[in-house]
């Protein structure tokens, strides 16, 4: 993988050389390059990992990724999609997939996290693609102020200003982000799985990533000021709370209020 | 009255209105007049009275506590540097508050209800018409006033009256025409110039066309729109989102092939419904959503509208890339950006 | 009268010294006894009347902090993921009220939540007038006052909505301004007049500030004041009852049960919006961040009562707009605004309508039930489903997310039902109101089921009708009973169009028709019913068949417009 630790070079010319290393490597098929490698992400794999990985994904993808991830017609290839996509959809339970539908859902977690390393090995050694991010780039002692404008700006129409989620066409939805790993965003951000964009380095550099991290965790660890959150949806549901609580109770009490005494 | 066959019964007093099209059957059943009161229990014995008394006293009593603790709820729980302590400070506060207003509410109906007589009482009613009297006098009082006035007979001061009270007001509607710059010029005009830097939002970053990966979308402002003074007017007009696609997924008409970039496009955030960013891009679909009102724009055929209330595709910004490979308008958009206008004329 | 008390106390003393000076004592004699009738339902405008004084009080708190410019600021507050950004001094001030003011956020929240419940409960008491048919003569002014007092609340919230400016009021400013520019002929003169220029300007929220506390405000109270008076002057209606006239009204005397009960329910409904402020959050505008024209939030939505009017934008379909003679037709925006104004005015229009059909003169103070005025309730059903389909065209995306649907065909299918449900709800709630009033008729006829089945000595089981009382009977008689008209010729013998049109109303309105029982009806019953009893204390078995014809005794009258 000694391309993958390149730095510099984020030219067009070197994108194209990539694309056609991984191409090479893989002995044809069809890749997409998303990105190309970065400061923002690190991980080495060792060969028994990637074995271990190949054996994992002959048993549980390949169905309906292909015997060597070239996709099929239910499945995309997932040559060069890089270790991070396989660490978001299998860590975040989307993968294996149970049905198809307009997205895949989350759902529990089917492997391990050395299971997961090892399908992320396996797959980034098909060809190079974005890594999982490097733990300095997870904390969340980002500049929040910053995190805040940058997610609203990229992420608040989808996924709602505190992250509550939001509807796409035709049954697709933004998710909700609260209770999602530090990890696991920034890999959305990365490699924008299903119907998410890609916000690459360029884009949104590793630190833009740190900060809007920060924001989310920031917003999910302090409670809203003024009481009880009515799960962020905004004025739709406290209209609906104002009619049924607010006024049904009053209603309630104006019952009483005209009811006789006994 | 009418189905309670007491019409005849009435006062003379009272006018007899035509009763339309109703049906007053000649043998309706009879009103029975009011039920008979029931009593209560604090009116028969004694110790409910008594114990209504303390219910009603002990709610003014917890009214009082719930105004005294909000008092201290006040002081007890400061705002600090911490979310936390605008949570507190507003739940005890208001708790205190509620109570204090709950107590006394709860209370005087309680009271009401409980130790007031709740025998429902009769009052008559008189129609709303004036006696026949008082209508001819009423009359007559005008008739007077017209003929002392002259109101009638004097056509000229009646209508040059007339003419200045249409006239009045109509100064007050040239008070509102300073209120803005009456112009549509502006609509018409963004800040992208030829060769104006397409710059990240809201960073002002200029992007090459490198950065742009295939499914990556960029929130883009025109380069020095920060410094503006102006820059929320020029942000409103000027804001794009630069896609890639897959050039073989693009359906470029002929006359625009120059206006993108190796499958990178260009176009104007503002939605052409009612003007809500439209910035929702799904990038298999390549479809883009307005969370507002849920237009869809296809971001493959010029943004036509799919679906939603939209009726015009969003505005293409031209581009192309400058000596150092980066991103740069062709020219400002060919059309009003945003929503339509009357005057827009296509 | 306290004057007349030999050593005067203090309170009688300054009573003396109001009367001598405003003659209290005769205001007091005039008013003090007036009587209210008793009913849940009659306190649904007092709990409107009681937000609006709670608006006004939390409000003139937030003035004294609120700051109405737009002039950029850096923010140096106590919200960390603000701090250092830009913004302008009304978003400042709204989050140092917010996180620096002691039950300063308290009071934002009571004023957003009695501003949602003010609307709400003048809705549904608008709802309550009309289904009972309040509105009626001599009560229709008193209808438009309300529809226009309506209207003012919703500006009210929505001028108030936009003051923070913060991202979320900032996009429905937009969304405004979109609607605005779509206006034919003066619309771009309108948008460019109300922004002081280009959208969205420095001057939005100091001009709406101005009308949020002064003009609307003023005005919902004059509108508050006539409303008011009026009731004063008409008295209150009462539910039909033993007793209850038109020529009277029942109820308790103002002095002293309904100052302490309606006084008492000011501090429950001031009480119930307190609570619900310290405990659930509304509107946090510091989640949303400072107004900029380019990021927007999913669930972008207006309050409550404007959901209607996004609705009505939402479902507009596509591809509307035309070019005629050189202009833009946004047909987009103007068909919802048509709705909206066409559904209001169909609203204040409807007491007329109604007496233009019945051509009934007389005053109306006993309430209809809402099933004994089939068509009028009818056709409110389908003016609440109408309503309701574009509320909920407000939240279509919510839905489509909650309920894991597809937004597309949320909004279509909306997009049907605001066409075919008014339909439906009207056929279907016609169909209720009738068979309730048969119940009605049956039970008045035939008493009331038991649940008691007798064996007779032959063999048949009968169930024992409980005779009701003549209290409860008068409850199911006593309504008003209309039945439809011919188209007649006028006095020079034509038969004008108004004519026949109000002949097809009327047929439309009242076709379907139960008339009350009469006494000769019950007569007739009970005296089948005296056999039945007779029958199970003595049976004799020549009797049955007769029973069984009597039991399914035909009530209603299919009226005939032929006469």
């Amino acid at each position: 993988m000694a391309f993958m630790k390149r730095t510099g070079g984020r030219n067009k010319l070197a994108a194209v050389m990539v694309i056609a290393a991984g191409l090479l490597v893989t002995g044809g098929g069809y890749a997409v390059a998303t990105t190309v490698a970065n400061p923002g992400q690190s991980a080495e794999y060792t060969q028994a990992q990637i074995e271990e990985g190949k054996k994992l994904f002959a048993a549980n993808c390949a169905s309906c990724h292909g015997k060597n991830a070239e996709g099929t017609g239910n499945a995309p290839s997932l040559i060069g999609v890089g270790a991070a996509s396989v660490d978001f959809q299998v860590g975040t339970g989307r993968m294996p997939g149970q049905a198809s539908g307009p997205q895949m859902y989350k759902k529990d977690v089917q492997f391990t996290q050395e299971q997961i390393d090892a399908l992320a090995a396996y797959v980034a050694s098909l060809a190079p693609g974005p890594a999982v991010p490097e733990a300095q780039y997870l904390e969340t002692n980002g500049n929040t102020t910053r995190g805040g404008e940058l997610f609203r700006i990229n992420c608040a129409m989808c996924h709602n200003a505190v992250g509550a989620g939001g509807a796409l066409t035709e049954g697709k939805f933004a998710p909700a982000l609260t209770g999602v790993e530090s990890k696991h965003i920034y890999e959305a951000m990365l490699t924008g799985p299903q119907n998410m964009p890609v916000f690459n380095d360029a884009n949104l550099t590793p630190q833009d990533k740190k900060d809007i991290i920060s924001y989310l965790k920031f917003v999910e660890k302090n409670p809203s000021a003024g009481g009880y959150e009515l799960a962020n949806l905004g004025p739709v549901v406290e209209g609906l709370f104002a009619w049924v609580f607010a006024l049904g109770g009053i209603i309630a009490i104006t019952i009483w209020l005209g009811a006789k005494s006994n | 009255m009418s189905n309670q066959g007491k019409s005849v019964a009435k006062a003379s007093a009272e006018h007899v209105y035509d009763s339309g099209l109703a049906v007053i059957p000649a043998d309706a059943i009879k009103d029975p007049g009011l039920e008979p009161h029931r009593v209560r229990m604090t009116d028969k014995s004694e110790k409910h009275e008594k114990a209504a008394v303390r219910q009603v006293a002990a709610l003014f009593i917890l009214s009082f506590l719930g105004s005294a603790f909000a008092i201290y709820a006040y002081y007890a729980f400061p705002i600090v540097e911490d979310l936390g302590s605008v949570r507190n400070n507003t739940l005890f506060l208001g708790l205190g508050i509620t109570l204090g207003l709950l107590g006394i509410g709860i209370g005087a109906v309680h009271w009401a209800k409980t130790l007031m007589p709740d025998a429902e009482v009769s009052e008559e009613r008189h129609q709303a018409r004036s006696s026949e009297a008082d209508r001819a006098a009423a009359i007559e009082i005008i008739k007077l006033a017209d003929q002392e006035s002259g109101f009638s007979r004097r056509k000229l001061i009646r209508r040059s009256l007339y003419t200045a009270l249409a006239a009045f007001p109509i100064p007050a509607i040239f008070l509102f025409a300073d209120l803005g710059k009456d112009q549509t010029e502006h609509l018409r005009h963004t800040m992208w110039k030829s060769g104006t830097k397409l710059v990240k939002d809201p960073t002002g970053v200029p992007i090459k066309a490198s950065d742009v990966t295939i499914g990556s979308v960029f929130h883009v402002i025109p380069e020095g729109l920060n410094e503006k003074e102006d820059k929320l007017e020029e942000k409103a007009k000027a804001a794009v989102l630069l896609v890639r696609l897959d050039p073989a997924d693009l359906k470029e008409d002929p006359a625009r092939k120059g206006w993108s970039y190796d499958g990178i496009v260009a176009y104007s955030k503002i939605c052409t419904h009612v003007g809500c960013p439209v910035a929702l891009y799904e990038q298999h679909t390549h479809h883009l959503l307005c969370p507002c009102h849920q237009s869809t724009f296809d971001v493959t055929e010029h943004c036509k509208v799919v679906f939603g209330p939209a009726s015009r595709p969003l505005p293409q910004l031209p581009i192309t890339v400058d000596k150092d490979g980066y991103l740069i308008a062709q020219s400002d958009f060919t059309e009003p950006v945003g929503p339509s206008f009357w005057e827009r004329n296509n | 009268m306290s004057t007349a008390v030999k050593k005067p106390g203090f309170l009688a003393e300054r009573a003396n010294y109001l009367d001598e000076r405003v003659g209290v004592a005769g205001i007091l004699k005039e008013f003090g006894r007036k009587v209210f009738p008793d009913h849940w339902s009659f306190m649904l405008g007092e709990v409107a009347l009681y937000s609006f004084l709670v608006l006004l009080l939390s409000g003139t708190f937030l003035t004294f902090f609120f700051q109405p410019a737009m002039t950029p600021v850096i923010y140096d507050g106590a919200f960390g993921p603000l701090k250092g950004a830009e913004m302008s001094v009304a978003y400042e001030s709204t989050l140092n009220i917010s996180f620096e003011v002691r039950g300063g956020l308290l009071m934002r929240q009571v004023h957003h939540w009695s501003a949602l419940l003010f609307v709400a409960a003048a809705g549904l008491h608008m709802l309550r007038v009309f289904f009972t048919g309040a509105f009626r003569k001599p009560r229709e002014m008193n209808w438009i006052v309300g529809v226009v007092l309506f209207v003012l609340g919703m500006a009210g919230g929505f001028t108030g909505y936009s003051l923070p400016d913060d991202l979320l009021s900032g996009n429905g400013l937009r969304i405004i301004d979109g609607m605005i520019k779509g206006v034919p002929i003066a619309g771009s003169y309108i948008s460019s007049l109300l922004f002081g220029g280009e959208y969205p300007g420095t001057a939005i929220v100091a001009r709406l500030y101005g009308l949020h506390i002064l003009l609307i405000p003023a005005l919902i109270l004059v509108f508050i004041v006539v409303h008011l008076f009026m009731v004063v002057i008409h008295k209150h209606t009462h539910y039909s009852g033993p007793g209850r006239k038109d020529t009277n009204v029942v109820g308790y005397p103002l002095m002293p049960v309904y100052v302490a009960k309606a006084g008492g329910f000011f501090f429950i409904v001031f009480g119930v919006i307190m609570l619900v402020a310290a405990t659930i959050t509304i509107n946090p505008v510091w989640n949303y961040g400072s107004y900029d024209p380019s990021p927007v939030s999913a669930g972008t939505q207006p309050d409550w009562y404007i959901g209607w009017a996004d609705g009505a934008l939402r479902l507009a379909p596509s591809h509307l707009e035309t070019y005629w003679f050189g202009y833009t037709w946004s047909w987009n925006i103007l068909l919802p605004i048509i709705v909206l104004l066409v559904f209001l005015v169909l609203v204040g229009a409807y007491p007329f309508i109604e007496k233009w059909v019945t051509g009934d003169e007389r005053e109306h103070h006993v309430l209809d039930r809402p099933r004994n005025a089939p068509t009028r309730t009818a056709i409110g059903a389908a003016g609440v489903t109408f309503y309701a389909v574009l509320w909920a065209g407000a939240a279509t995306d919510l839905l489509a997310t909650n309920f894991r649907l597809s937004l597309n065909q949320v909004l279509t299918t909306m997009q049907i039902l605001l066409i075919v449900a008014p339909f439906i709800a009207f056929f279907v709630t016609k169909r209720i109101c009738l068979s309730l009033q048969r119940k009605d008729q049956a039970i008045v006829l035939h008493g009331r089921e038991t649940g008691r089945i007798v064996r007779m000595p032959h063999g048949e089981y009968i169930e024992v009708h409980e005779p009701l009382d003549k209290y409860e009977m008068w409850k199911l008689v006593d309504f008003k009973d209309y039945k439809p008209t011919l188209a007649r010729p006028n006095a020079e013998g034509k038969i004008t169009v108004s004519a026949r049109l109000r002949a097809a109303v009327s047929r439309f309105y009242f076709e379907d028709r139960i008339a009350p029982v009469t006494a000769g009806e019950l007569a007739a019953a009970h005296s089948h019913g005296h056999e039945e009893h007779a029958a199970i204390e003595a049976p004799k078995a020549e009797k049955a068949p007769a029973k069984k014809a009597a039991a399914k005794k035909p009530a209603a009258k299919k009226a005939s417009a032929k006469k």
